[in-house]
């Protein structure tokens, strides 16, 4: 530390390369406004969408960039339950445990989902392609119960239907897969 | 100096109006499909889509396909609503691919509706004209004029018989006669869409005979003010669950295309702010609002027009306004419904109770889980900013404003006033302890009014149409409407927008269509975790915020969840703290551990372990918890516990003194077995154990390994001969 004491610039370029470009550009942003620190959670939604989740070193680097205390940027990722610190699936399967979900039977879904799945909530299927989590309420309440699998929602999810729905998923996966190739 | 506020929006309107007629041109057929985050998990998408083929397909120019927000209407979703010139709108339920296809050919090329896909209740093609009738209750109530009665006296019979002729009543149309209850009534013809004042059987007369049966309008009688619902009902008013609504903070919605800022224009969008800002007295504003009875939405009922005033009277000059869009109720929807069907009524909302504090900023705080919502407010705000309706010198009148949104990160607590601010600046989402509230000092210290996305809906419709309208609405001490989401075991499972002081069971039974399969109520729930559930016998309680509190419930933000025979009232007060305590921010101890050791008692009586010390220990737990926990959440989570063990506390004793669950829910109280009398051998229950846990070989008896059964209860459910039984 004394030796050299100012290494920010090279601190500082570690942190970018550590982040996609529109993210960097992002915090760039934010600091010539008023209260940048009060994006902190709005750049880790940005990192999320991202990565899929929040590993260590992005949020070193977001810590670095925003110039927040790294273990304050850990408090807020650990404190608000969107954020994941773990990589996840392919497909983020969000089951509905709300009120209206609960009384018209989402504890039977999910225990097909776990059956199917062979996974518990917060774990991550052994090929990488599902992650099972649960959600307070997803806002369609009228349609419960109600399974999100990545960006979409369906209603009315019974048991028998779950072993269906995961197929259009696996062919989904395979789709994209080969398009890929 | 007169401001040039109005001038400049009366250019906007034009300017809509002649860009709308453009698009429109007479004569040109509509399809419009619902588009909002409900719709599109029922398949409204694939809807659009299909008509979009179509259209394309047939090379006419004269169909117009349109989206709009969602009705409210969730379990007949999605709904498709076709409008051809000079015929009554017909609105189709649960339209999927094939359906789609069949509307298209059948009604827009043939001319003939899909009637099997009609709607429930609405009109078909037969019927030439519906008059709808305000059964409100300043004019449903009049001894003197029963409009009913006398329209079915004076119309042709042969009209009423062969449908020519409908004759609907609706729930308040919110043109309250300032007369007094019962001075007059009023009409809604449609698909005209005039509508009438009527005094006397003679004015009925003279409808009568000139519109209905020669189609010409009695302009004498014609009103033209027009009803706050009257373009909903003048789309929807056939719909049997709607027209028993007061459509006010829903006015728009399923009506307008959320995306589309010159529709909210033409229909008086932004007019409000437009007189606000001519006026040019923030004073003024509050005072109306004040006026109005407009109480807050977002669950705790603080009289709005107080809580501007508060922020107002500081004296910082740096104000902020925050929309409260983090919806945590789990089973309420009637915020995210709002923000996408009508985002710019709420965007309009926050600019004028912008003004009216003095603040020049302002934060929608909206839940993470809420996409389409965030990206219709995120478009509403872009396109205020374009016409000049939000940033510097709004409509020219020199006042400044703008909006920006924040993300909420799926924390409950977050909805907690002074936890919310501490988000938006960036924090973990815990609360403080209050006093200072907000309105002194909030977000970065400086004053801070927080309202609900339902307070801000409601109030351009308070300014435009005038305090005291919004007051005769309501009750005494609560003015206007509230919307309720209806869900659980209810038939007809949606948004529901009725005048404060409508009893729940008009909203349960009447509108809601009571609940399915012959089984009986048991409980309404309202206010979420921080509410109870309200017993059968307390249906006829008038819905407002100090009525729900005398049945040991609370108003809350609007959630409703019914119960039936088959829910457990001791499991259900146990899923509400086990709520409770994953939200917990732990910063205060009572509601920390507190609501963990309730939960545990709550585990032990569903478990069937529970002992009547234990329920004991449960009621001073909770009144502990309920007195000295910091902040909302903690003092209200003990209520679900508290107000069932008051009102359902024979359940509990059955759980811990009989070791019964009375719903048969509680699955350590309970067993399945086969009658041997009546199981014929089908094996259906074996192939569907999950375990598997039933034996039995085609055509012999079967029989339950009660040592592996998990009690999941499916084998009850698919065998047909109801061998299967529950004990
Ligand atoms: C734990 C907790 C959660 C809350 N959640 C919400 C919410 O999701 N939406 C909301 O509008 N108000 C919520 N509130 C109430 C707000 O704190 C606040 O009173 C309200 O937004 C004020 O707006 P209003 O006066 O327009 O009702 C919550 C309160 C508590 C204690
Ligand atoms: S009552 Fe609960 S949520 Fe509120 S501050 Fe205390 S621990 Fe946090
Ligand atoms: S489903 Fe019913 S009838 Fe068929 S084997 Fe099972 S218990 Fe017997
Ligand atoms: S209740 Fe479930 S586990 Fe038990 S026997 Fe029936 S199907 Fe099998
Ligand atoms: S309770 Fe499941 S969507 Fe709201
Ligand atoms: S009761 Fe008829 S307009 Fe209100």
């Amino acid at each position: 530390m004394s030796a050299k004491t100012d290494n920010l610039k090279e601190v500082e370029a570690r942190s970018k390369a550590a982040l996609p470009q529109d993210i960097v550009d992002w915090i760039g942003e934010c600091k010539k406004r008023p209260h940048p620190e009060s994006q902190l959670i709005s750049t880790l939604h940005k990192v999320q969408g991202h990565y899929g989740y929040l590993a260590k070193e992005q949020m070193d680097a977001v810590a670095q960039l925003m110039q927040i205390p790294a273990s304050k940027v850990t408090g807020v990722a650990t404190f608000y339950h969107f954020f994941r610190l773990h990589p996840r699936g392919q497909f983020i399967i969000n089951v509905c445990l709300g009120t209206a979900c609960y009384v018209k039977g989402a504890d039977r879904v999910v225990e097909k989902l776990k059956l199917e799945l062979g996974i518990d909530f917060g774990e991550t299927t052994k090929d990488g392609l599902f992650s099972l989590e649960a959600s307070r309420c997803l806002g369609t309440c009228g349609l419960a119960p109600v399974v999100m699998i990545g960006d979409d929602v369906h209603g009315g999810v019974t048991p028998d239907k779950v072993p269906a729905l995961l197929e259009t998923y696996i062919n989904k996966a395979r789709s994209l897969r080969k398009q890929s190739r | 100096m007169s401001n040039p506020g109005l001038a400049t929006y009366t250019g906007l309107a034009k300017k809509a109006e002649s860009i709308l007629d453009d698009r429109r041109e007479s004569g040109k057929i509509r399809i419009q499909v619902g588009s909002a985050t409900c719709e599109h998990a029922a398949g409204s998408n694939a809807v659009y889509e299909e008509f979009r083929r179509h259209i394309e397909a047939s090379g006419r120019d004269d169909i117009i396909l349109r989206r709009t927000g969602c009705t409210g209407r969730c379990s007949r979703e999605p709904i498709v609503g076709v409008m051809v010139p000079g015929h009554l709108p017909v609105k189709y339920q649960l339209v999927d691919h094939d359906t789609a296809h069949d509307i298209f050919t059948s009604h827009i090329l043939g001319g003939k509706p899909v009637t099997e896909k009609i709607l429930d209740g609405s009109a078909d093609e037969s019927v030439q004209y519906e008059i709808m009738l305000c059964s409100g209750e300043r004019c449903g109530r009049n001894k003197h004029l029963n409009l009913t009665k006398l329209f079915e006296k004076n119309l042709p019979k042969t009209a009423l018989e062969l449908g020519q002729v409908r004759l609907v009543s609706a729930n308040c149309f919110g043109l309250c006669p300032s007369g007094g209850k019962g001075s007059a009534g009023h009409a809604l013809i449609r698909p005209d869409n005039v509508l009438y004042h009527i005094e006397n059987e003679n004015d009925i007369r003279e409808i009568i005979d000139n519109h209905i049966l020669k189609g010409n309008v009695v302009e004498r009688l014609r009103k033209h003010t027009e009803a706050i619902s009257q373009r909903f009902f003048d789309m929807y008013g056939d719909v049997a669950f709607f027209n028993k609504q007061s459509r006010t903070a829903l006015r728009n919605a399923g009506v307008i295309n959320p995306e589309d800022i010159y529709e909210y224009i033409h229909y008086n969008g932004f007019e409000a702010l437009a007189r606000v800002l001519e006026k040019g007295d923030p004073q003024w504003v509050i005072e109306k609002i004040t006026a109005s009875k407009l109480r807050g939405r977002g669950g705790g009922g603080y009289p709005t027009g107080m809580k501007w005033a508060n922020a107002r009277k500081t004296t910082e000059e740096t104000r902020y306004i925050i929309c409260n869009a983090d919806e945590g109720d789990p089973g309420a929807f009637m915020d995210r419904s709002m923000l996408e069907s009508d985002p710019f009524s709420i965007v309009e909302g926050m600019i004028i109770g912008g003004y009216a504090i003095g603040a020049s900023h302002g934060f929608f705080y909206i839940r993470a889980e809420y996409p389409l919502a965030i990206k219709r407010i995120e478009h509403a705000i872009d396109e205020c900013r374009k016409l000049g309706l939000l940033g510097d010198n709004i409509l020219g009148t020199g006042f400044s404003f703008d909006l920006e949104i924040r993300l909420g990160a799926g924390a409950f607590v977050c909805g907690e006033e002074t936890a919310l601010i501490h988000s938006i600046e960036g924090l973990r989402g815990q609360p403080r302890i209050r006093p200072p509230y907000p309105s002194q000092s909030g977000l970065w210290g400086k004053p801070t009014v927080i309202n609900n996305v339902e307070t801000f809906a409601n109030v351009p419709a308070v300014l435009l149409y005038g305090s005291e309208w919004f007051r005769n609405i309501g009750t005494e001490k609560s003015g206007g409407t509230k919307v309720f989401a209806l869900a659980g075991k209810v038939n007809h499972t949606g948004l529901v927008e009725v005048p404060m002081g409508t009893t729940l069971r008009e909203v349960v039974f009447d509108i809601g269509g009571g609940v399915p399969n012959g089984k009986k109520l048991k409980a309404v729930q309202t206010g979420g975790p921080a509410g109870g559930c309200i017993p059968e016998k307390f249906l006829d309680t008038e819905v407002d915020f100090d009525t729900l509190a005398q049945v040991d419930s609370i108003m809350g933000s609007g959630g409703m969840i019914i119960l039936d025979e088959d829910d457990c009232i001791v499991d259900i007060a146990r899923f509400f703290i086990a709520f409770s305590q994953d939200e917990s921010c732990g910063k205060c101890t009572p509601c920390r551990e507190g609501t963990k050791r309730m939960l545990e008692i709550l585990e032990r009586i569903t478990g069937g372990t529970g002992t009547p010390a234990d329920l004991v220990k449960l009621e001073r737990l909770a009144t502990l918890v309920k007195k000295s926990s910091l902040c909302g959440l903690g003092r209200a989570a003990p209520n679900p516990v508290l107000s069932t063990l008051k009102q359902f506390r024979a359940e509990y004793e059955a759980h811990v003194f009989d070791k019964k669950c009375p719903a048969k829910k509680c699955s350590a109280l309970i067993k399945y077995e086969i009658d041997p009398n009546k199981c014929v051998g089908c094996t259906l229950c074996a192939k569907n154990c999950p375990v598997p846990c039933i034996s039995g070989v085609r055509r012999e008896l079967h029989v339950i390994d009660q040592a592996k059964c998990i009690k999941c209860g499916r084998c009850f459910e698919v065998c047909r001969f109801d061998a299967v039984q529950r004990l």
